[in-house]
This record gives structure tokens, C-alpha cells and sequence, in this order.
């Protein structure tokens, strides 16, 4: 296996004095997808959200390439996050209303100055294609795109910065079936291109066997279990990842 | 037991103006449990409003919708607040928006007891703590406010408080949707009892086929406003005829644990807004199937044998 990319120890977060994520530990190799299921508050997003450093962990360690990434700041921290980025729910929400599509995926090349402004158009045009969506969309607002486009868009603003690791945090739950299934197609293709790895966030185990090499359970705060996504599924050792296969399994569609 | 005919609702938007649900039809029986299956836009949500009459004032609705022979579309509001509740009652999507988060759990559901039936409010705490205990809460819960339960904890007091009045028929607009995987089962177990102890027919809005197929004895395909198969869910399952209803079951993550091949079979594309719906055949633009006379004609709904498809170059019966 690679050097982890990512290495978390012990990380625990508190939450108006009650832990919320409790001495979770585990290390993502370079191009790895790993996913992180379990039921709703079982701290799956406070977890994201912690390895981010969006909310400060009250313990434990979180390595970025080696280096402690709690103790980075100033342009060490802006460099590795540009490194990491995050994919939402919601696109309604995590998209600015106000601005176009070519603004929001302007902003990060921009910010982390990494395209002189006479090729930004070409990259933007690229990462829209990464994403399968024409130069039509360029200059709408969100409110104009459907639901599948905006989170396409909220995926590409995330892949511009050329990031090694991507969160993606029940990033298929909010689109349609039938988006669904191209969504989770476009994290396959990301999956095996590039050395890009993921954390992949969800409460659904179904799509999360399809897409991970690994997958941690986690539920209340703590990781019960971590195992490769196949052998997890067919022999599950901890009470909570039956519950989810069998949870999984029911709604599933017979069709005989 | 309802009657559904022809349900168009029109929605005007400054100067444009587009039908939102376009001539559907329908019956539901007593006991059964139709699911409406449909993705964002397709109308299923607009169909389950209005059936109560629960539509923003500037829709326009025409058709019929017969409660046991009565058109509610031409009823007055006093006749209409004797059906709405009492005969037919909602579960909405969003739990927390539907909850009152200023009055305890048991208050909101007495509340609802007294607005329809004449008990004293001994007898409404009495009925309130039957209802909890029967959708698996407990007499604690009763004291408790909205954002003190789980989303879980949530939508069964709100089934709870729909089930007061006894209704006939509940229909639920994704009651488990905003519910993670293993509480979405606790629920789809309660709607099905309520369905096969009380004999409630339910009308089950949703995006998910998987949800309908573990509850509902039917399922009718929407599509852009408009229902293109309609089948009982088995042999809708097992045999789809119309592309779209294919496309969906294609759509879905195969059996966990299987192996070979992990690449989902999407449909292309996504679902036009109602303002931009193509002539012809409304699915023909992401349809593998798609003729030139699909843009020509639009495909009536075609009833045979129970089952009914709009399509002129349906998927072969197995």
C-alpha cells in the first residue's frame, strides 16, 4: 500500500460537552476511495467536517502528506487545502445564487491563482466536460441549472483546483434516480482516473459497495468497523453493519 | 373508494403558464396502497396536494376527484374541512416544517383528536397516548417538543397525528426520504400495518422505487406530468413496458455483494422543467426506443388488463 495520504488518530470532537466523534482513527492511501457509512448522528458529516478542519477537533491527530495539518497555518494550511476539497448535499445550498456557473468555478483557479485569465475560459470549459456538462450551462445562475447539473457543478468547482483528496458527503442523496446512476457513474470514472482519493460519505450502503475499495462503519461517534467493501458485505462482523446490509437489502428491488 | 379523472393543474407564472400534472387518472380501493413514482418535477407532489385542495390559490385544477362518488374539486371550504383530516389526511415529507416547535408532541396531536371529533380533553390525552404507543412511541414522548425527537422519533408523531381522526386515506408525499436507511424501514413497517390492520388505503408519493415496491400493492409511472404505466407492482417489477419505468429499475445500484460489472445503466439526460417539455412523447428526447412518430403524437395512457402504458414502441414483454 501507498504512504497514507491522509492519516487520522484518535480524533475526537465535542459538541455543547457531549463527544460527538470519539478517538476515530484510520489512513486513506493516495488515489484510495474509502467510505464512511452509518446511520444519521453517527457523525459522519462531523467527521468531514473535522478531517477539513472546519470545526476544530477537541483531540487527536489528523496528518495531511505527513506533516500535522492541525498545526498548519497561514499558506502552509491555504496549500493543503487546496489539496482538499468537499462536495455537499445540497447543491441549492452550497452553490451562491448570485453568482454563474463560470464565476463558481472561476473562484477557486482565481483564489489559488492557478490560471492566468486568458486560459480560464479553456479550463472551465474542461472541467465542465470532466463533469459531462456542456458550455451551455456557462453562464447560468443555479437557480437555472436542475438539480443533477448544480451538484455536477458543485463537483467541478471542487475538482478545479486539481485537489488530491475529495469529500464527498452524501453527495448522490439529494439528486433523482435516474441522476443518481449517472452521478455515481462520474465517481466511478474520477475513481479510477487520476490520483485523486476520496472520502465517500453516505447513509447508503448500496452506492457506497459500488464505489469504495474500503468502507468504515461508523456509529455513534466511533468506528465499530473497517474493512474492504467486499468482505464487509459478505461478512459483517459488528451488529450495526448488519443492521445496515439489512437495511440496504430491503430496499433493494425484487425483481425476480 | 377515490376516483381520479383527467386532474390537470395549470400554474401561471407572469405571462407563462404551464400544467404541472396533465390529465391523470387513477382509482385507489379501499385497503390499497397506490404509489405515485416520480422524480422532481414529474408532479407527484402537486397530484398529492391536490387532492385536499391544498394548492397555492393561482393553480388552476380541473378533472374530478370523487371520495366515494362526491367531486371534492366543487366543494365548499366548510365541506371540505369534514373531509380533510377526517377522511383524508397527509403525512408531509419534512417532519420538522410540519410540527409545531412550540407545543409538545401530545398537545399538537390532542389538538388534532378535539379539532375533529367531540371528546373532552381527558378523553383526546387518553386517545393521544393509544396513538403514540401504537406508532411505537411512548407516553414520555407526548412531553417532549419537535426538535427533542430523532427524524425518525418525528414522522411517527406525525403519522400518529394523521391517524387520529381515523381516515381512510392517508397520502404520504415522501414520508421517509429525509430519513436515513434502517429508520425508513421502522416506518414503511408502520404505514404497512396501519394499511393491513386498519384497512387505510394509502397514496405514496415518491422518488424511490424501492420504497413503493415494499409497500404498495400498485404503482403508477409518472413522467413530466403526465402517468405513462401503471401496473400492480409485481408484474410492473418484473416486466416494464414503458422505457422510462426500464430506465429507472436500470438506474438503481445492483444487489449488494453482487459481482462483475459496477457500471450503472443511467437514462441520459434529465427531466425537462414543465416549461420546456418537447411535443410528442414527452420521455422521446433521453429515449433509447425514440421513432419519428414519438415526436409527432403524444401517447395516450392505454389501460389493458389492469395495466396501463403510453407508449408507441414499449419494451418487449419478457
Amino acid at each position: 500500500m501507498n504512504a497514507p495520504l491522509l492519516q487520522v488518530e484518535d480524533l475526537c470532537v465535542h459538541r455543547g460537552g457531549v463527544r460527538v466523534l470519539d478517538r476515530v482513527s484510520f489512513a486513506l492511501g493516495a488515489g484510495e476511495t474509502l467510505g464512511i457509512v452509518g446511520a444519521s448522528g453517527s457523525g459522519k458529516s462531523t467527521l468531514a467536517r473535522a478531517v477539513l478542519r472546519l470545526l476544530e477537533p477537541a483531540d487527536g491527530r489528523v496528518r495531511w502528506r505527513g506533516r500535522d495539518f492541525l498545526a498548519l497555518s497561514g499558506r502552509e494550511l491555504r496549500a493543503a487545502r487546496r489539496e482538499m476539497q468537499i462536495v455537499f448535499q445540497d447543491p441549492a445550498t452550497s452553490l451562491d445564487p448570485r453568482m454563474t456557473v463560470f464565476s463558481i468555478l472561476a473562484e477557486p483557479l482565481v483564489v489559488h491563482r492557478l490560471e492566468r485569465s486568458h486560459a480560464l475560459e479553456e479550463r472551465i470549459l474542461a472541467l465542465l466536460r470532466e463533469v459531462d456538462l456542456g458550455p451551455e450551462v456557462l453562464h447560468r445562475h443555479p437557480h437555472e441549472l436542475s438539480g443533477g447539473q448544480a451538484q455536477r457543478v458543485a463537483l467541478a468547482r471542487a475538482l478545479a483546483p486539481s485537489p488530491a483528496l475529495l469529500v464527498a458527503d452524501e453527495a448522490l442523496s439529494a439528486v433523482d434516480v435516474s441522476i443518481q446512476a449517472q452521478m455515481a457513474n462520474l465517481f466511478g470514472k474520477l475513481r479510477h482516473s487520476a490520483s485523486l482519493a476520496c472520502l465517500f460519505i453516505s447513509h447508503d450502503l448500496r452506492f457506497t459497495a459500488v464505489l469504495c475499495d474500503r468502507i468504515a462503519v461508523l456509529s455513534r461517534g466511533a468506528i465499530v468497523e473497517l474493512a474492504e467493501a467486499a468482505s464487509l458485505v459478505r461478512a459483517p462482523r459488528h451488529d450495526v453493519t448488519r443492521a445496515l446490509i439489512a437495511a440496504a437489502r430491503e430496499s433493494e428491488v425484487q425483481r425476480r | 373508494m377515490l376516483r381520479v379523472r383527467d386532474l390537470t393543474v395549470r400554474f401561471q407564472t407572469g405571462e407563462a403558464s404551464f400544467s404541472a400534472v396533465d390529465r391523470i387518472s387513477f382509482d385507489l380501493g379501499h385497503g390499497e396502497a397506490l404509489g405515485l413514482i416520480g422524480e422532481s418535477g414529474s408532479g407527484k407532489t402537486t397530484v398529492a396536494l391536490s387532492l385536499l385542495r391544498l394548492l397555492p390559490s393561482g393553480a388552476q385544477v380541473s378533472g374530478r376527484v370523487e371520495l366515494s362518488g362526491e367531486d371534492l374539486l366543487g366543494l365548499g371550504p366548510d365541506a371540505l374541512n369534514r373531509i380533510r383530516g377526517r377522511r383524508i389526511a397527509m403525512v408531509f415529507h419534512d417532519p420538522l416544517a410540519a410540527l409545531n416547535p412550540v407545543l409538545r408532541i401530545g398537545t399538537q396531536i390532542s389538538e388534532a383528536v378535539r379539532a375533529h371529533q367531540s371528546v373532552d380533553r381527558r378523553g383526546a390525552r387518553t386517545m393521544t397516548l393509544e396513538l403514540l404507543r401504537a406508532v411505537g412511541l411512548t407516553a414520555n414522548d407526548a412531553d417532549r417538543y419537535a426538535h427533542e425527537l430523532s427524524g425518525g422519533m418525528r414522522q411517527r408523531a406525525l403519522i400518529a397525528m394523521s391517524v387520529a381522526c381515523r381516515p381512510e386515506i392517508l397520502v404520504a408525499d415522501e414520508p421517509t426520504s429525509a430519513l436515513d436507511a434502517i429508520v425508513q424501514a421502522g416506518i414503511l413497517d408502520l404505514l404497512r400495518g396501519l394499511r393491513e390492520e386498519r384497512g387505510v388505503s394509502i397514496l405514496l408519493a415518491t422518488h424511490d422505487l424501492g420504497t413503493a415496491a415494499r409497500l404498495c400493492t400498485r404503482i403508477a409511472v409518472l413522467y413530466a406530468g403526465r402517468i405513462v404505466e401503471s401496473a400492480r407492482t409485481t408484474e410492473l417489477l418484473a416486466s416494464p413496458r414503458h422505457p422510462y419505468t426500464l430506465g429507472l429499475l436500470r438506474s438503481l445500484p445492483p444487489p449488494l455483494g453482487s459481482s462483475g460489472p459496477v457500471r450503472l445503466q443511467p437514462i441520459a439526460g434529465s427531466a425537462p422543467p414543465p416549461w420546456e417539455r418537447p411535443g410528442g412523447c414527452r420521455f422521446r428526447n433521453r429515449c433509447p426506443r425514440a421513432q419519428d412518430d414519438c415526436a409527432k403524437r403524444e401517447p395516450e395512457l392505454i389501460e389493458i388488463d389492469g395495466r396501463g402504458l403510453a407508449c408507441f414502441h414499449p419494451v418487449d414483454a419478457p
